[in-house]
């Protein structure tokens, strides 16, 4: 309909979505980190993809982080901490797995209404792009509330942030200090949240969030 | 600008270098003395912004109303390093914080000191974004670092809440971009707020109105209001109590000065959905449920946190009526609650500290134990709930006044609320305040001079406020519509 720029595109930040599914309904810690690491994966071939269409040699840098850092260093790292740390292999969830996944699909469902809507004037790909960016950040934060252990809580976030950076490039010429800055920030955050594993590693046994709750001061 | 350092760059820089210094100097004596220093220094460039001010660029901007927060911001932020410095120094005593933790929590303040006001300054709201999340993960940093499990607790929970508002109002801001990029063109203009504002009016409506939703709800956890406030009691309880007065007194602010930036850009474009309604919603909402809330806390610092809630609740209502006497009237109560509540919190830093304690239940006869304290906090108390004459008494009236006048039914939700909110404060001071004394009776080392300078200021503007004052907030009231 729009040629093979178009559809490559979509089908990137389609699979984008899929995988955000995908994560939503693993079991085991190891099997969710490398199911984070080909989401990542395919983020910076749809980056990649966005940098070559729109001519913008700048967004080559942001896939490259992507890949590099996201694709293989934290998923390395996640995988170390969970086998130095001995966590429980396995994903407490909050809410079962079956509804977890319906829910997934309505907020899909949901951001296509919405965007879709919105965005008539807008050019096609960036409109679909949106769609599925929103996609993706929904699953994010569907993920973070219905999952028990700080790991996968904060794959959910860095998910989350994934469809932020799909939305960024996808929204033509937005400037580069925004990918620059989105990028340096998840670094930052990662930095942050691995002082806060081993912190709470160093005072309980567990990185589960639930055990957190038990210590709160102000029962009311 | 021939100068060697404009007053906007010494905003900036003056932070950031001390920030460098602080975490390579040792010994606390001299760190949290240059801590004080380095926030003054940054006190006297903001108040040099009141008179000169340069040309916006593409990445500073300063006008009329981020003038009020800059200034409101370091002033607070100067108090508090005052405060803190003392604090700082029993809890080094107590064993809680240990020396090397010093080195990084003042190195930290500074940063956090240097990111909010580059949130305020920023002319580019990708730039903003980005402070406002440094200012963000500073602060979990700071929450967290008595690392005890309610700490950790806290500062967890603040930071997975505070990533996704950052991640809801970087959407929105991405959807802001999309929305001027017909108008403005592909590039770095359009994050500019110099150039979104004067083309808002091209911008497309559909996409301007779910940006806002997003920005609102993203900026709207920082703000602390209900129901994305979960993080803000928990935060506020278990982080050292300097950070407790700058989270309720600024970074609270600091978001509500970006929801408010984006309202302006919404107000400019005449098919775009009407902010207010929302704003006021959730003001409303946050406000009654805060002070029903405030009847159950038994930790006084969990206390004032809710009170932060409730008035921020007030505040956003405020701006979201709109008009020139209720934008005053939010103006002045930001103005007041800021000081007001960090006054209150440098009390209660006192006061837990002399205790070994911050639940109520274990406070109680502060009058005649700690009368210097005590009053302190009576006086903080009883200006927080709205007593005449004092300063939020003022705006309060006036605000209440001015719903009267446009939305009789929402005025009297508004009172409602009010009153709940000041029956359980009351209520609450009344024991810890008065009765038989209960714990230690030590003698306080405390700073009165930050806590009884800002409860003096909140004193006199209930009874008079210099015209020049006047005339700067009403020139900022109708600048915001």
């Amino acid at each position: 309909m729009y040629g093979l720029n178009f559809d490559v595109a979509h089908f990137l930040a389609g699979s984008l979505v899929l995988v955000s599914l995908l994560q939503l309904y693993q079991v085991r810690l190891y099997a969710l980190v490398n199911v984070f690491a080909a989401h990542a994966a395919i983020l910076a071939l749809s980056v990649g993809w966005q940098a070559f269409i729109q001519n913008a040699p700048h967004l080559y840098v942001t896939a490259f982080i992507a890949l590099v850092f996201k694709a293989v260093i934290i998923p390395v790292a996640l995988h170390r901490i969970i086998k130095q740390l001995g966590l429980q292999r396995g994903v407490e969830t909050a809410v079962g797995v079956g509804l977890t996944m319906l829910a997934g699909i309505a907020l899909v469902a949901l951001s296509m209404v919405v965007m879709l809507r919105v965005t008539e004037t807008a050019d096609p790909l960036a409109r679909e792009d949106l769609a599925f960016a929103l996609s993706v950040l929904l699953i994010g934060l569907l993920m973070m509330v219905s999952r028990r252990n700080a790991v996968s809580q904060v794959i959910g976030f860095m998910s989350l942030e994934n469809g932020l950076i799909l939305a960024a490039t996808g929204a033509k010429g937005m400037p580069l200090v925004v990918e620059i800055s989105v990028a340096f920030s998840v670094l930052i955050a990662f930095i942050v949240i691995g002082i806060f594993l081993f912190r709470i590693r160093e005072r309980f046994d567990t990185v589960d969030v639930q055990a957190l709750d038990r210590f709160r001061g102000d029962q009311s | 600008m021939i100068q060697p350092i404009d007053a906007v760059s010494a905003v900036l820089a003056i932070p950031f270098v001390a920030a460098i210094v602080l975490a390579v100097l040792p010994g606390y004596k001299l760190t949290s003395r240059l801590n004080v220093l380095a926030s003054a220094l940054t006190f006297a460039a903001a108040l040099q912004l009141l008179g000169d001010r340069p040309e916006p660029d593409a990445y500073l901007l300063i006008d009329d109303l981020n003038v009020v927060f800059i200034v409101l911001n370091t002033l607070v932020a100067f108090t508090t390093s005052w405060f803190s410095a003392t604090y700082i120094a029993h809890e080094l005593e107590s064993g809680r914080l240990t020396p090397a933790y010093l080195r990084f929590y003042h190195a930290m303040y500074q940063v956090l000191m240097f990111s909010m006001n580059l949130a305020l300054i920023a002319n580019n709201i990708g730039l903003m974004w980005v402070a406002i999340e440094v200012a963000t993960l500073t602060t979990v940093l700071m929450v967290g670092i008595y690392r005890t499990h309610q700490a950790i607790e806290a500062a967890w929970k603040y930071f997975i809440l505070g990533s996704v508002g950052i991640a809801l109002a970087l959407f929105g801001t991405i959807l802001v971009y999309m929305a001027a990029r017909p108008a403005v063109g592909e590039g770095a203009d359009g994050m500019v707020w110099t150039v979104l504002m004067a083309n808002a009016h091209a911008f497309d409506p559909a996409l301007l109105n779910v940006a806002f939703i997003f920005l609102l709800l993203g900026y709207g956890t920082k703000v602390g209001l209900a129901p994305l406030h979960a993080w803000l009691p928990d935060a506020h309880a278990e982080g050292p109590t300097p950070i407790s007065a700058v989270l309720s007194g600024l970074l609270l602010n600091v978001a509500l000065y970006a929801v408010l930036r984006f309202k302006l850009l919404l107000a400019a474009n005449e098919q775009a959905i009407a902010p207010g309604p929302l704003m006021m919603l959730l003001g409303l909402l946050s406000l009654i449920f805060a002070s029903f809330m405030l009847y159950r806390r038994r930790d006084i610092k969990r206390l004032f946190a809710y009170s932060s809630i409730e008035h921020m609740g007030i505040i956003t209502f405020a701006f979201g009526m709109g008009g020139p006497l209720a934008n005053f009237a939010g103006l002045l109560h930001m103005t007041m609650h800021s000081l007001t509540k960090s006054a209150i919190f440098f009390a209660v830093g006192h006061i837990s500290q002399i205790k070994g304690t911050q639940k109520i239940a274990d406070i109680s006869g502060l009058t005649e134990t700690h009368p210097v304290l005590g009053w302190g906090l009576v006086l903080g108390v009883v200006a927080i709930a709205g007593m005449p004459p004092l300063g939020i008494f003022m705006s309060e009236f006036l605000l209440v006044t001015s719903t009267f006048a446009r939305e009789p039914v929402l005025a009297i939700l508004l009172v409602f609320g009010l009153l709940l909110g000041f029956g359980a404060l009351m209520l609450r001071v009344s024991g810890v305040a008065f009765g038989e004394p209960k714990g230690s009776t030590a003698p306080a080392d405390a700073s009165y001079v930050p806590m009884f300078v800002h409860l003096a200021i909140v004193a006199v503007a209930g009874v008079y406020l210099p015209a020049p004052v006047v005339a700067w907030f009403q020139n900022v009231a109708k600048l915001l519509g």
